[in-house]
């Protein structure tokens, strides 16, 4: 055959699908989105005894019913593309709940190979399963295997091309819902089959959806709710009323308990396993907080402290690297080339390449407390106070991670299973003061604020956390509201993250920010270069530049906030490349230099001083101008990791948009109350 | 007859015997082992009073006060 086999992996998250996936191809795999939707596609290809496979690594899943956007795709895979064989791995500590999954997808009609993962954590427990009355009993083969220490990966790859091969005949059993349930079955099967095109479903599984009132499989069908409210006398032990969809959840896991019960021994009294025990003091009433916090901070003076040794370097070797090349063209092309190259394209990439080390170093931190189900405990400390301004508390740790940069808290959103948390989330993180924007609060607290600099820029990271909250808040009540999104949440056991799970994770996110954050970054620096070297005649001083036109252009809107100025104005949209710009332009629009451009950025504020105040800036005009940095729009590398993640230019545009009305309203009431209180 | 979730104290539990209301909350906890019949026990309240965490089927499980009044034990 000459058709590529393809392996679904299903499975529920923490089941260890990654690790088993990683297990498959390694790092060799591409990551991407699935079509129209911002949740990870991951797909790799792997050979096993000649033949070449792809593993597609599904979105984790706790079952088949539409919950969550990555549910639906799970399920639309297995459902409308037809797998060859479907890998479901199973974590066998936690059997019971895992194999809810198992037994939709055997209902489902589709080829099925259970691996049966983290057979020492259950050992461990004293858990004994006896692998092969679970296959005979479920009627499905069940390879029990290792993921973390790649064990049973080769038994698990032959059973699975035996399935796709259909080599392995094996007969799924059913679950047995009840009479009641059964004659609701045999009814619904009868109706579905005058009205509908079932070809492409199995009808079993497909009256227990209608049964089970899914959405949108009754949309697909074009049904409506026959069983709406339907409540019925049941007559099994607990003899009370339930509606269909309580009976079909219920009856499923009656049945798996029968079968845990043939095929699983536990011990009688457990007591406190680790993860129980690391838990009485990670998530204690008293210790919990403050034990947040202080990982919190180490996981900041990490990505920083340890970042910045190496940003430094990076932008010396930048600064080194465009000298050198500068140099090698002079004169071998036009001055313009030489220019667009070194000033360009080299100072403009750069720039965004020289946070490589941080966003690194952050992803180790936020990985490794991933990996160790930690990140679930933090959601579980900060829902109730993250509920109070209508976020849940998994979208804590984005934000953190904005005082940091915004481009790997966009990123860190991925975390919010809910799209419209998700949302509302990466619309509110580029407002906490991310650390581009310490220059120009160096600079200006400095010259107009002596002796008050820590408490102005102090000031101005708590308004961008006001106003941030505040937006969460408005967003709630407009944009986002409708049902509230529910906060159930597995918490796994702890556990140890594998230095090769971290190091995948890391690679793919820092690949993800060098690819796609540059390529942006890329074409808009070549772009800035132009506007401020270029007009329409060719290559012009930069007052007559498009730039200084645009700047003109846009210095009245800026007016009313105290800071009218073209000069301004261009250093503030030049400032869209990322956020430390804004100064260092000024410095080279003021005709200051690079030199006074970089003493101003380090501290040294009084060659920039006079020119400031030349340029008709008053204490009040530059506390209104600090605002304006920290709220407006954010920058390049942001926005295109926002159409990266949103999938979309409306809400790129939108977070453009707003954050822009945002800035100026603020930056209006700062300068004309301001005014009016006679600063 | 019996209490809700939310009405328990930590560190007991019982067995559930009814999931009220309707919508994706009682889906994804009927999904979640959540179910009739099944023995849940309260491990302990987050530090700041809610959500609540109970072990159900053999592991944690996380979810909001407001939910667990939804659940009804024994």
């Amino acid at each position: 055959m000459l058709r590529n086999i393809t392996i679904a992996l299903a499975g529920n998250p923490n089941s260890g699908k990654t690790t088993l996936f990683n297990a498959f191809t390694g790092a060799r795999h591409s990551v991407g989105n699935w079509p129209g939707v911002t949740v990870e596609k991951k797909e790799g290809k792997l050979h096993h005894k000649n033949n070449e496979m792809i593993a597609v690594d599904l979105p984790g899943t706790y079952s088949l019913s539409p919950y969550s956007l990555e549910e639906k795709i799970s399920r639309k895979y297995i459902v409308d593309e037809s797998p060859d064989v479907v890998v479901n791995i199973v974590d066998a500590s936690n059997i019971e709940r895992n194999l809810y999954l198992s037994m939709q997808l055997i209902e489902l009609g589709k080829p099925v190979v259970i691996a049966l993962n983290m057979l020492d954590v259950a050992q461990r427990r004293g858990h004994k399963i006896d692998h092969e009355k679970l296959s005979k009993l479920l009627g499905v083969p069940v390879v029990p295997i290792i993921a973390t220490q790649k064990k049973g990966i080769e038994k698990l790859l032959d059973t699975a091309l035996e399935v796709a091969h259909g080599k392995i005949k094996y007969n799924p059993n059913q679950v047995d819902y009840g009479k009641d349930v059964e004659k609701k079955i045999k009814e619904t099967i009868e109706m579905l089959k005058g009205h509908v095109d079932i070809s492409k479903f199995n009808l079993r599984w497909l009256a227990l959806k209608v049964i089970e009132e899914d959405e949108e499989i009754l949309n697909e069908l074009n049904l409506t709710p026959q069983v709406e409210n339907d409540e019925i006398a049941v007559t099994d032990e607990f003899s009370l009323e339930d509606d269909y969809e309580s009976l079909v959840a219920g009856r499923r896991y009656t049945y798996i308990t029968s079968i845990i019960s043939k095929t699983v021994k536990k011990p009688k009294d457990e007591g406190l396993n680790t993860s129980d025990k690391i838990d009485k003091v990670l998530t204690n009433k008293w210790l919990g907080l403050p034990i947040f916090a202080g990982l919190m901070y180490i996981v900041f003076w990490f990505t920083f402290n340890i970042g910045n040794i190496f940003l430094d370097q990076i932008d010396g070797w930048f600064g080194t690297f465009g000298e050198t090349v500068g140099a090698s063209l002079e004169g071998a092309v036009a001055p313009w080339l030489q220019s667009l190259i070194v000033d360009g394209i080299i100072g403009g990439v750069g720039g965004v390449l020289t946070f490589v080390p941080n966003i690194v170093f952050l992803f180790i931190a936020i990985s490794i407390l991933e990996d160790s189900g930690y990140m679930a405990r933090v959601a579980f400390i900060m829902d109730r106070a993250m509920r109070k301004i209508g976020l849940s508390g998994k979208a804590f740790i984005p934000m953190l991670m904005g005082f940091g940069c915004s481009v790997p808290a966009v990123m860190g959103t991925r975390t919010l299973e809910n799209e419209n948390d998700r949302l509302a989330s990466i619309l509110v993180v580029p407002f906490m003061s991310c650390g581009a924007r310490a220059p120009i609060y160096i600079l200006f607290a400095g010259v107009f604020f002596p002796g008050y600099e820590s408490i102005v820029t102090f000031s101005l990271y708590v308004l961008g956390i006001v106003v941030a909250i505040m937006c969460a808040l408005i967003f709630k009540k407009t944009l986002f509201k409708g049902e509230q999104s529910p906060f159930v949440m597995e918490i796994p056991p702890y556990k140890f993250p594998t230095l090769g799970g971290t190091g995948i994770a890391v690679w793919e996110k820092a690949k993800g920010y060098i690819l796609r954050a540059g390529t942006i970054i890329f074409a808009a620096s070549v772009l800035i270069w132009f506007i401020l070297g270029f007009n329409f005649s060719g290559q012009v001083e930069m007052v007559d530049s498009i730039g200084a036109s645009i700047g003109k252009i846009a210095a009245p809107i800026f007016r009313p906030l105290g800071f009218g100025s073209w000069q301004a104005a261009l250093s503030l949209i030049t400032g869209l490349m990322a956020k430390e710009v804004v100064v260092s332009s000024m410095a080279v629009i003021y005709g200051l230099g690079e030199a006074v451009g970089e003493a101003a950025m380090e501290g040294d504020v009084l060659g920039f001083a006079g020119a400031l105040k030349t340029a008709g800036f008053t204490s009040l005009s530059a506390l209104s101008f600090m605002v304006f940095s920290l709220l407006y729009i954010p920058c390049l590398a942001v926005i295109g990791v926002i159409k990266r993640e949103t999938n979309s230019w409306k809400w790129t545009g939108f977070s453009v948009g707003y954050t822009f009305v945002v800035a100026w309203v603020v930056s209006f009431l700062v300068y004309q109350v301001g005014g009016l209180l006679g600063f | 007859m019996g209490r809700t979730l939310k009405e328990l104290q930590p560190k007991t539990g019982g067995k559930i015997i009814k999931i009220q209301g309707t919508g994706a909350v009682k889906r994804r906890l009927m999904d979640m082992g959540v179910v009739r019949g099944t023995e849940i026990y309260i491990e302990k309240k987050a530090p700041l009073g809610d959500p609540i965490e109970v072990k159900v089927k053999g592991y944690n499980l996380t979810l909001r006060k407001e939910d667990a009044e939804k659940i009804i034990v024994e």
